[in-house]
């Protein structure tokens, strides 16, 4: 017995020793306050060397979080035990988490380098009159290929190319059933954003040709199979396109014509803070023109930034790879919310797919 | 020991637990699978369950946890009969057992690096003269890593009844002039029959339900039953179906647990 | 009855140890890789290892990991051992029969089944997925595999020696602190083992009950392997596989330590 007391001792002391070396160090990341703020963005998102320029000439102090998905974001928000004073959630998030009422309306008159940004990129149907956000960067979703491993004239310039023979367990796909689906109803002439179970029915079934040329469904594991030539194509977005592209130089990045998908990740104020003063001076900061410019040209997205663009690389502005022109974008769509019924029927029809592979 | 020495006190937390982690949670999932998205009363997750699709699904999930049960059999026995003919026979078993006390994804991550088209096999088979192969994302794989997991669960049962085998019957067929492989079919065999229901069952109900392995090392490629559940609760936030899958599959874990007899030894992966 | 294994039997079992344990050696050997992937080892670096002590949110992880599976393995050890001394003292057999089978349905369960109804059951509370649905759920698959450890102790015990204990005028309290419990030792401490081992080695259940930034390894190598290769997580094997091989060698010193005094009771 006294073995037995003096155990359950031991193990609730190092549970304790455990829980409070656990906290101590939680609650050191997790500071707040007056002279400081919590920018809450996806990972290799920023040059840090502009955190320290804007911490040097405001003297605001920076505490910089990483996230690695919408919904990992959005549940840390919701929770609220930390105090996020911007966050960088992509276009349905900031449509789901302003109907959520988790985010502050932004004060248009702290935020005055707004008019550097092309004012195609604003107004958009997921937050009319920029009430609640403004884009950060932006992207399309398109077909990253290797060609020298696929057979030469294929240039994807059409959904179309994927089906081709040649690229028998060649393809992989992204694992998001917005993506596949509306790949296949893109590919089918439709938008991505029907509501229509027969248009639904028709690109899944075409979807299922594809079958025997895919060889995989899944996510950010793609990016070194591409760079090391071990895949050949991939569906993928234009942002992880251009990762890859840096690091190995024979990949090309195409989007169909036949249409895709236009996304944006934007700045917002999560109802969290507790410095929103501080929160607008950085959205100001990082849309100012060379702020703009340098940011864009370490992380490499395409940025919304009109008067960034004019100081950067024209070639690099000028790629319409990256920089679709306006005739382009015109078939490129953004998700809408479906709601949560018609949600359910993308992802029931992208399981279905799954299962013929 | 006699009834007047007990008292009914230490049951009543384990009473209270079980109820509130076994039967309410079997009960939910019932409740579960007969609501649609809105919450409201609905046939239709079992009418799209026994859908072409779905039913397709369930029998490649049974015929791929089928082939992986009799491969890690096939392993299995031969290793737990040799593993009793050692000399330190409980140490080897112990050494057999660690590798399964390593984190299951810790082993199916090293399995990415391993079938990978620069890893070791693919080396390996380079300096014999094949062409270098993608080994991930297939089905052969997938059947590999998991059988790879299984293996010392397996063992285990297989070597308990084993281990209990009078080996006297064994020496008295041979006497008889029972061949080898006689003696192995009449009499080892099914003496050991205990073990190996076991065995399977460990193996069987986990291969159903694993998800994990589908999406890192097949790409997507086999979806099981429990990668099933898995989407509909995770991915596509619809319960109602993901009960209904996870209905079907305790059920199906009832009749395996009837068909081997109830086992003590548990295996989860 | 040992004897010699025919030199076919010999290789056939060095092969098999070869395989089960290659990948494990294969993962530890490339976390000392300087370069980056689990290909082409270039020269030796503990750089991986630095890179792990240096990430603050997975030193939390780890020590979260070790905290659900010491507590809930506790909790689970003590609700066990107390539900398996009351099911040997129901005397009705359709109701013990029954204590028996709920039992095992727990431990025969896919994962998959499991976290799924209890990811229910949290919602349904209002419960806040994190660190207390965690523990709660890894308590709970626990409680039974601690039943099954003692179970076969208790049911070895003989009842002459309660019954000399209470006609020598011990209290019932008496019995189950000096002479069940002791007796029962060996069953509790591998119970308890073998909580935290399926704790450590759970995936499915806490990828399903889990949130709020709340994560422990076995989901956190999940999403790290979803984005590729990195090999932090080959030095967070290796570290793992050491802190393993020293929990099992802690489960057969205390059990042969208390096989040893248990001997000593009997002698």
């Amino acid at each position: 017995m006294k073995s037995l007391i003096r155990s359950s001792i031991a193990v609730l002391v190092a549970c304790a020793l455990l829980f409070y070396a656990s906290y101590t160090l939680n609650a050191t990341s997790n500071a707040g306050g007056a002279g400081v703020i919590t920018v809450y963005n996806w990972g290799e998102y920023i040059d840090p060397d502009l955190i320290t320029q804007f911490e040097e000439e405001t003297g605001i102090h920076v505490i910089y979080e990483t996230f690695d998905s919408n919904e990992a974001m959005l549940t840390k928000i919701q929770q609220g035990g930390s105090a996020y004073d911007v966050a960088v959630p992509s276009e349905y998030m900031v449509e789901k988490m302003a109907e959520e009422g988790l985010l502050l309306p932004l004060d248009p008159s702290k935020i005055p380098n707004l008019a550097h940004i092309d004012p195609y990129f604003l107004n958009l149907p997921f937050d009319p009159g920029n009430r609640y956000s403004i884009p950060y960067f932006w992207g399309t979703l398109g077909i990253v290929y290797n060609p020298n491993l696929v057979p030469e004239g294929l240039t994807f310039d059409s959904w179309q190319d994927l089906w081709d023979p040649a690229l028998k367990q060649k393809v992989f796909l992204y694992d998001g059933a917005r993506e596949v689906v509306g790949m296949g109803l893109n590919s089918i002439g439709e938008s991505l954003n029907v509501k229509d179970e027969a248009l639904l029915r028709r690109a899944t079934d075409h979807l299922k040709t594809l079958v025997p040329n895919i060889k995989g469904v899944i996510g950010d594991e793609i990016t070194p199979l591409m760079v090391n030539n071990e895949a050949a194509v991939a569906l993928t977005f234009s942002g992880q396109a251009a990762d890859m592209m840096a690091e190995n130089e024979d990949l090309e990045y195409s989007v169909p014509r036949e249409g895709s998908n236009l996304w944006f990740d934007n700045f917002v104020i999560p109802k969290t803070s507790k410095n929103i003063e501080g929160a607008h001076a950085f959205i100001n900061f990082m849309l100012d023109a060379e702020v703009g410019a340098q940011n864009a040209d370490y992380v490499g997205y395409s940025t919304p930034n009109a008067a960034a663009m004019e100081l950067m690389d024209e070639e690099v502005v000028t790629d319409e790879r990256f920089y679709p022109t306006g005739e382009q974008r015109k078939n490129l769509e953004v998700y809408q919310n479906l709601g949560p019924e018609w949600m359910g029927k993308y992802s029931e029809y992208f399981m279905e797919f799954k299962m013929a592979l | 020991m006699s009834a007047k020495s007990r008292s009914r006190a230490p049951i009543v937390p384990y009473a209270v637990w079980m109820v509130l982690f076994v039967i309410a949670p079997i009960a939910l999932v019932l409740y579960y699978s007969f609501l649609d998205l809105d919450r409201h009363f609905t046939l239709a997750n079992y009418r799209n369950f026994f859908s072409s699709a779905y039913l397709t699904m369930t029998l490649t999930s049974f015929w791929y946890a089928a082939i992986i049960t009799f491969f890690t059999l096939l392993i299995s026995y031969p290793t737990a009969y040799l593993l009793t003919r050692t000399k330190h026979k409980n140490l080897w078993l112990i050494l057999i057992i660690i590798p399964s006390w390593i984190n299951l994804l810790l082993k199916t991550y090293a399995f990415i690096g391993i079938l990978g088209l620069h890893g070791p096999i693919n080396a390996l088979l380079e300096t014999l003269g094949f062409d270098p192969t993608q080994m991930l994302f297939t089905d052969f794989s997938f059947i590999l890593v998991v059988v790879y997991i299984f293996i010392p669960f397996m063992i285990l049962p297989i070597f308990g009844s084993l281990d209990k085998l009078d080996r006297s019957l064994v020496y008295a067929a041979r006497d008889l002039g029972a061949s080898g492989w006689d003696t192995f079919r009449r009499v080892i065999f099914p003496l050991t029959i205990s073990g190996v229901k076991s065995g399977i069952q460990v193996t069987f109900i986990p291969a159903l339900s694993l998800f994990m392995i589908t999406r890192l090392i097949a790409g997507n490629k086999v979806i099981t039953l429990g990668t099933a559940i898995e989407e509909q609760f995770l991915v596509a936030d619809n319960w109602g179906m993901g009960s209904t899958i996870a209905v079907f599959l305790i059920l199906v874990m009832v009749l395996i647990m009837m068909a081997t007899g109830t086992s003590r030894k548990g295996g989860r992966a | 009855m040992t004897s010699k294994l025919s030199l076919g039997g010999k290789a056939y079992l060095a092969l098999m140890f070869l395989i089960l344990y290659a990948p494990i050696f294969y993962l530890m050997l490339y976390s000392f890789n300087s370069g980056d992937s689990m290909s082409g080892f270039e020269s030796f670096t503990l750089s991986h290892y630095a890179d792990v002590f240096a990430d603050t949110r997975l030193i939390v992880i780890l020590l979260d990991t070790v905290l659900v599976a010491l507590l809930s393995g506790f909790i689970a050890t003590v609700i066990g051992t107390l539900g398996a001394i009351g099911i040997v003292s129901v005397r009705n057999r359709w109701w013990r029969h029954t204590l028996l089978s709920l039992n095992n349905v727990l431990i025969v369960s896919p994962d998959v089944v499991i976290g799924a109804s209890f990811l229910i059951l949290f919602t349904l509370i209002g419960a806040k997925l994190g660190f207390a649905s965690v523990l709660l759920s890894h308590a709970a698959f626990s409680v039974p595999i601690v039943v099954l450890m003692v179970l076969p102790k208790l049911l070895e015990m003989k009842t002459s020696l309660i019954d000399a204990a209470l006609d020598l005028g011990a209290s019932r309290r008496d019995v189950l602190t000096r002479v069940v419990l002791p007796m029962i030792q060996p069953g509790i401490y591998a119970g308890f083992f073998m909580a935290i081992t399926y704790s450590l080695d759970d995936f499915a259940v806490t990828f399903f009950v889990t949130g709020n930034g709340f994560s422990t390894l076995s989901v956190e190598i999940y999403s790290m392997a979803r984005t590729g290769i990195t090999l932090t997580v080959n030095a967070i094997s290796t570290l793992v596989f050491l802190a393993t091989l020293i929990v099992v060698a802690g489960y057969y010193w205390v059990t042969n330590r208390a096989r040893a005094a248990e001997a000593e009771v009997r002698a």
